[in-house]
């Protein structure tokens, strides 16, 4: 009894941690994203500049 | 799981990133460097003597174009980072994901991501008038979010209650409208706005196909 509360114990963490990676991948992206592509700081701008037109981001 | 989400994902989006990289600076910098000669007035539109066109063609410039592959395959990275997580949130719930359904994920973000954005704020060639640029970005995330919400809905709701909200999540920001600029003030001629807005959404297209199939393939790879 003991054992299987701790085998779905240590599923259910497994699973926890997986959602937490997951969530942590999809941050780093929508960070990457918001620099690359909306930052309106004028050295990242003008370095993005034809990728932000050519992406369809709103670039000026 | 995150350093297998992470690699995987960096990779698809490097390599699609390079393909919409390689397809930008063949089919769109044509365009947007001729539409810079008319935002810094060498070309004039409507000038008294209208100049026959004489396009620029494509214009080799190491730093700029560096420049462009680099934030190319970095936005593409970082759209491979939001995609994958979503792909294996989907599959830990039952989804399959394959080279196949890669395809039509990468198909949904390029509608999500590039189509519905554009439906409201076309692609910009340089020099084109708009309405602020905080108002414009708000829009475009709001628009983008809805969008990918509802077509998550359409993909995995059981129910016409999630289909009817997904319906209504997709329309709502084109309902509302973009913000629009008060005057067309754009130096260049509309042929080469709507051949660059329609370019850059069959490049969006092509890369973000590439994208889905790459990710899911990657992903599926090693299992």
């Amino acid at each position: 009894m003991k054992t299987q509360t701790k085998a779905i114990y240590a599923a259910q963490t497994k699973i926890n941690t997986n959602i937490l990676s997951l969530i942590a991948v999809a941050f780093i992206g929508i960070g990457i994203i918001a620099v690359a592509g909306h930052v309106q700081a004028a050295t990242l701008h003008d370095a993005a500049h034809d990728m932000r037109h050519a992406t369809g981001f709103p670039c000026h | 799981m995150f350093s297998k989400v992470l690699t995987s994902a960096l990779i698809a989006g490097f390599g699609a990133g390079l393909i919409a990289a390689t397809l930008q600076l063949a089919f769109l910098q044509p365009i947007l460097l001729f539409a810079e000669l008319y935002e810094a007035g060498v070309l004039q539109h409507f000038a008294t003597t209208p100049a026959a066109v004489v396009p620029p063609g494509y214009v080799f410039d190491l730093y700029r174009d560096v420049l462009t592959v680099v934030f190319t395959a970095l936005i593409y990275v970082g759209y491979a980072l939001v995609l994958l997580p979503a792909m294996a949130f989907a599959q830990s719930r039952g989804a399959a994901i394959t080279p196949r359904t890669g395809l039509i994920w990468g198909i949904g973000g390029f509608a999500a991501v590039q189509l519905a954005p554009a439906f409201g704020l076309p692609p910009e060639l340089p020099g084109i008038a708009g309405a602020d640029v905080d108002l414009r970005q708000i829009w475009w995330g709001a628009t983008v979010i809805a969008t990918a919400m509802g077509l998550w809905l359409i993909a995995f709701g059981q129910n016409w209650a999630l289909w009817g909200t997904a319906i209504i999540l997709i329309a709502a920001p084109q309902i509302i409208g973009a913000p629009q600029p008060d005057a067309f003030t754009g130096p260049a001629p509309p042929e080469l706005g709507a051949e660059f807005a329609s370019r850059a959404l069959g490049v969006g297209f092509a890369a973000w196909a590439s994208l889905g199939l790459f990710t899911a393939t990657i992903w599926g790879a090693d299992d």
